[in-house]
């Protein structure tokens, strides 16, 4: 007995909810060519390893916020986001503890964002300079709202107090 | 340059998938062109950027096998957003090289094929993974933090210098770039209402871009090109042959590629590579790039000008097909490929001189048609299938510089008169790298 086929949409929005539902549709476009359309699941769970980067995430955990410095004599460049070799000349880092407060060097609020995060928005992110430090660090401000932000504003840094070993177990909030 | 061909760039192609895309291109790529068959291409350099968007790995290897070009040569390009700029450049070197005498250079996405929000993780997976992403990955939120220190430093810190209260200062600054980017889009969408390629042709004003949905404060939807589905096709061959295919071919004079941190908090705060029309004395005390320049497009414009013989890009080229993936990093990126000084961006626009003369814009542009920037509608109206952006740039550049348009849009208005030289230019995020080609008319 032949098998009645998926339902037609023409709108793309309605194909989409359909596979959703019942994991097969077909899409009539404005021409009447018709496509099979189906739902297509994908996910992965990865063994991810931070290696050389390891002790800035285990640092996190304890409260610390540690940067990388070149240990080459002339050079001495510091990095706010920590890296192995210095991107100047080359050389091995050291860790450094980076301040736990610092300005914010540039903002944005987003109302929107990657499917990850989108139960989240809005959201600020901060571009965050420390006092002698060469480089900044990307973070999450929180406790502000986009009309309190801008360059300059003091900020210090808050940890999780069960952390998770991601990046997101630092953020900074206004100094009040 | 030989030929070229471009589907229209579209939300989703559901009836197409990637493979019959690039066919569809090719195949008009080849029409009119009777000498030019494919036993003459002697291989290929396909890009697309994410194995995400179609959960295909190796992709380009059905794309060869569709168009039936095995068992010739063949290699992916992915290079983020640049991906089809340096594709294109891949073709030039395959040929530049004696490797081969015709080589198709082929780039497609599909976008399509997830939601518009799973589409920005795929392409925020693309910044540090471990550093950047989890904060909450979004390549708009990128461009934001990029655009308001821009702002911070040529408005703030010029036009709005005298005003006391900081906060007050920065608010204004913004408000007026606000306003500036938003010129860019009513500028791209109303070009692109002449360009039947294009996947949002739109009569804007600019009201409307300001009042769009805000997606990451300050860029508006409006400001902010789309996810697509579309392919691109273009042929590139040595000169002795291209004489034989067409009698318009295009010449290409200069090829320029440059690079960043992946990580903008990594990006140095040193000095501007200066341009051989510029000097130390325009930049003093100017950290740079910091985050608001891209140095990658930079270093790309300096070698692509320096192969070229430019000397001064504004006065030397007669239009540029840019990445405009934002409308601020199209101001952004004028200042890179010296078309006008690092700081004078904002003023370029308002003064008219990346427009057309002859499209009549919602407000005054005086020097419109001093060097049109995005005649075609760029990626904000276009649309932004990844692999086949930059390839599509060189596509419009090309009929450009041939004189086609019309015959290929069927409608003459954004053919420019007798250009002779014209740059394309293809970023990947937030500058991590960037590509700028140059191509000349090749006859008289
Ligand atoms: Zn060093």
């Amino acid at each position: 007995m032949a098998r009645a086929p998926p339902p037609v949409y023409e709108k793309f929005r309605d194909v989409q909810a359909e596979i959703e539902r019942s994991g097969a549709a077909i899409f009539r476009d404005a021409n009447g060519v018709e496509s099979l359309v189906i739902h297509y699941p994908y996910s992965i769970n990865y063994i991810h390893s931070y290696a050389e980067d390891s002790p800035f995430f285990l640092g996190l955990a304890n409260g610390k916020l540690m940067g990388s410095k070149c240990t080459a004599r002339r050079c001495g460049a510091t990095f706010a986001t920590p890296r192995g070799h210095c991107m100047r000349c080359g050389a091995a880092t050291e860790w450094i503890d980076l301040p736990l407060r610092g300005k914010v060097h540039s903002w944005t609020t987003c109302h929107f964002g990657s499917e990850a995060f989108l139960k989240e928005t809005p959201y600020n992110l901060a571009l965050v300079e420390f006092e002698g430090i060469g480089s900044v660090m990307l973070v999450r401000l929180k406790d502000a709202v986009e009309s309190d932000l801008y360059v300059g504003m003091p900020v210090e840094a808050r940890f999780d107090p069960n952390p998770k070993y991601s990046i997101t177990d630092v953020w900074f909030v206004p100094v009040r | 340059m030989v030929t070229g061909g471009v589907t229209k760039f579209a939300k989703a192609h559901p009836a197409m998938d990637f493979r019959l895309m690039v066919k569809r291109a090719y195949d008009y790529a080849l029409k009119g062109i009777p000498n030019l068959t494919k036993d003459r291409i002697d291989g290929t350099r396909i890009s697309y950027f994410s194995d995400h968007f179609s959960r295909q790995l190796k992709a380009a290897s059905m794309v060869q096998d569709y168009l039936g070009m095995n068992p010739k040569g063949s290699v992916r390009i992915e290079w983020g957003g640049a991906t089809g700029g340096e594709c294109f450049q891949a073709a030039y070197e395959a040929v530049a090289s004696g490797r081969m005498d015709v080589c198709l250079a082929a780039g497609y996405e599909t976008m399509s094929r997830v939601a518009t929000w799973k589409g920005n993780e795929f392409i925020a997976l693309a910044s540090d993974t471990n550093f950047d992403f989890p904060l909450g990955g979004f390549y708009t939120g990128y461009y934001a933090l990029m655009v308001i220190r821009h702002i911070y430093q040529y408005l703030r810190l010029t036009r709005f210098a005298h005003i006391a209260d900081e906060r007050e200062a920065q608010r204004m600054a913004i408000a007026e770039g606000q306003r500036i980017m938003s010129l860019v889009s009513v500028k791209n969408h109303l070009n692109a209402m002449h360009n039947p390629y294009a996947q949002y042709p739109k009569q804007l004003t600019v009201d409307d871009v300001l009042n769009s949905e805000m997606i990451s404060y300050p860029l508006t939807r409006e400001q902010i090109c789309t996810m697509s589905d579309g392919a691109a096709v273009a042929i590139l061959c040595d000169e002795r042959r291209a004489r034989e295919f067409t009698d318009k071919p295009v010449r290409i004079i200069g090829v320029g590629t440059g690079t960043d941190t992946m990580r903008l908090a990594d990006r140095p705060f040193g000095t501007v590579p200066l341009l051989p029309h510029e000097q130390t004395s325009d930049y003093e005390g100017l950290p740079y790039p910091g985050v608001h320049s891209f140095r990658a497009g930079r270093a790309a414009g300096i070698e692509a000008y320096r192969m070229a013989g430019i000397t001064d890009p504004k006065k030397e080229l007669d239009f540029i097909e840019l990445h405009d993936a934002y409308a601020s990093s199209e101001i952004q990126t004028y200042e890179d490929l010296g078309l006008c000084r690092y700081g004078e961006g904002y003023s370029f626009v308002e003064r008219g001189d990346p427009f057309l003369k002859n499209i009549h814009y919602p407000f005054p542009t005086p020097n419109a048609g001093a060097i049109p920037v995005n005649p075609s509608g760029g990626l904000i109206a276009c649309g932004h299938p990844v692999g086949a952006t930059g390839l599509m740039q060189a596509v419009f550049a090309f009929w450009q510089l041939q004189g086609t348009i019309r015959k290929h849009f069927g409608d003459g208005t954004l053919q420019l008169k007798n250009p002779r030289r014209g740059a394309i230019h293809s970023h990947a995020g937030t500058g991590s790298s960037v590509t700028v080609s140059i191509l000349e008319r090749g006859f008289r």
